[in-house]
């Protein structure tokens, strides 16, 4: 039990800290930060359940006060700003990355990877899209347009994911509990 | 470390944090319903006025929490101008504007402990699924651990900069990531031998 709950206070502390980092700036404008690449590894390294657990734990210091976005945003502003469906889409997409690496045989790499596809990029853009053509009450279609661009950055970030899972799992077996 | 409360003491400081969070629940949902400009309108007044009451620096502050809201706002008013439906965007800019900033305001004038103590009261119905004590350790470890790790970063990418000359980038993501699996561990026995975490 303690086990269960310093893993998801770590990993919510790592989403933070993955957040400090400055982004890189692809194509001179949109910028690609490290924090959903910790959202990714919340899911392939510590499980669906636990992955989730450690993101909501995440927002909810977020909620409360602390400036632990990227770029240093919080409070409760950004939970009815136009990117309110990608914070609701981080814990499920914690969970479906989780899910796959959980419940394939494949390799680290490429079931992370793959986690970080479906859960990181696929669930992430459904809710992100959702909540922004909601706020900014436009379709679906123009929403997406909007999110598009992040695409490639978070192409990346899936990649980032199979890559860090596997370290992990070489350099500790044992503590890739999705897998233990 | 550093929370979004203002040091600017202001009249709003001395509310109860539960009210304020009634409040602004009330306020944004009254908000998403309205298509009215006008009242949409008075409704951002409003929460000028009451940032205004807090003095210019405070309501500086404020703005300056607005800014991650830019892009999109210049995206919607293009649109909007493109599209020839100014009252359309009206409702839309005015809406979010409104919303976000009174959202800021809260948080702006509220500490984290009674952000915290509301919290608690919230979450009591929870109780037999989430032990009180349980979730409050949570939250005080991740508020102690944001520091250590970010310290663990730094040093790791100072290491890698002495061996090969260059920045590590995407390269220090698994050490530090293995750094939080090590101090979890850690951490849990440290709980264990001390009676558990309750």
């Amino acid at each position: 039990m303690e086990r269960s709950l310093t893993h998801i206070a770590l990993f919510a502390a790592l989403i933070a800290v993955l957040g400090l980092v400055p982004p890189l700036y692809l194509a001179g404008a949109v910028p690609v930060t490290a924090q959903t690449l910790g959202v990714m590894l919340c899911g392939t390294v510590l499980g669906a359940r636990r992955g989730a657990l450690a993101v909501l734990l995440f927002l909810l210091l977020v909620a409360l006060g602390l400036p632990l976005l990227s770029g240093g945003r919080g409070g409760l502003g950004v939970f009815v700003g136009p990117s309110v469906g990608y914070l609701v889409g981080f814990p499920l997409a914690a969970f479906v990355a989780g899910w796959i690496m959980e419940r394939t045989t494949l390799p680290p790499f490429w079931a992370a990877t793959a986690g970080g596809v479906i859960g990181g990029i696929g669930v992430m853009y459904v809710c992100g899209i959702t909540g922004m053509a909601i706020v900014l009450d436009k379709t679906l279609a123009e929403a997406a347009l909007l999110g598009l661009a992040f695409l490639p950055g978070d192409m990346i970030k899936a990649v980032l994911a199979g890559l860090v899972t596997q370290g992990i799992a070489r350099a500790r077996p044992g503590a890739l509990l999705a897998r233990a | 470390m550093l929370t979004l409360t203002s040091p600017v003491e202001t009249p709003l400081h001395r509310l109860r944090a539960g009210l304020k969070l009634a409040a602004l629940a009330l306020f944004t949902f009254a908000l998403f319903w309205s298509v009215s400009p006008l009242w949409l309108g008075l409704a951002l007044v409003l929460v000028i006025a009451l940032y205004l009451m807090g003095g210019t620096t405070f309501a500086r502050h404020g703005a300056r929490m607005m800014r991650p809201l830019w892009p999109f706002i210049a995206v919607i008013a293009l649109w909007h101008l493109w599209q020839d439906d100014l009252y359309g965007g009206a409702v839309v800019l005015l809406r979010m504007v409104a919303a976000v900033a009174a959202a800021n305001l809260v948080t702006m004038t509220t500490r984290l402990s009674d952000m915290i103590t509301v919290l608690e009261r919230l979450a009591r119905p929870l109780s037999p699924l989430l032990p009180p004590r349980r979730l409050a350790l949570a939250l005080a470890l991740v508020i102690r651990f944001i520091p250590v790790l970010s310290e663990r970063a730094a040093q790791l990418s100072l290491a890698y900069r002495a061996r090969s000359g260059r920045a590590p980038g995407w390269r220090l993501f698994a050490p530090v990531a293995l750094a939080a699996l090590d101090d979890a561990e850690c951490v849990a026995q440290a709980l264990r031998a001390r009676g558990g975490a309750g």
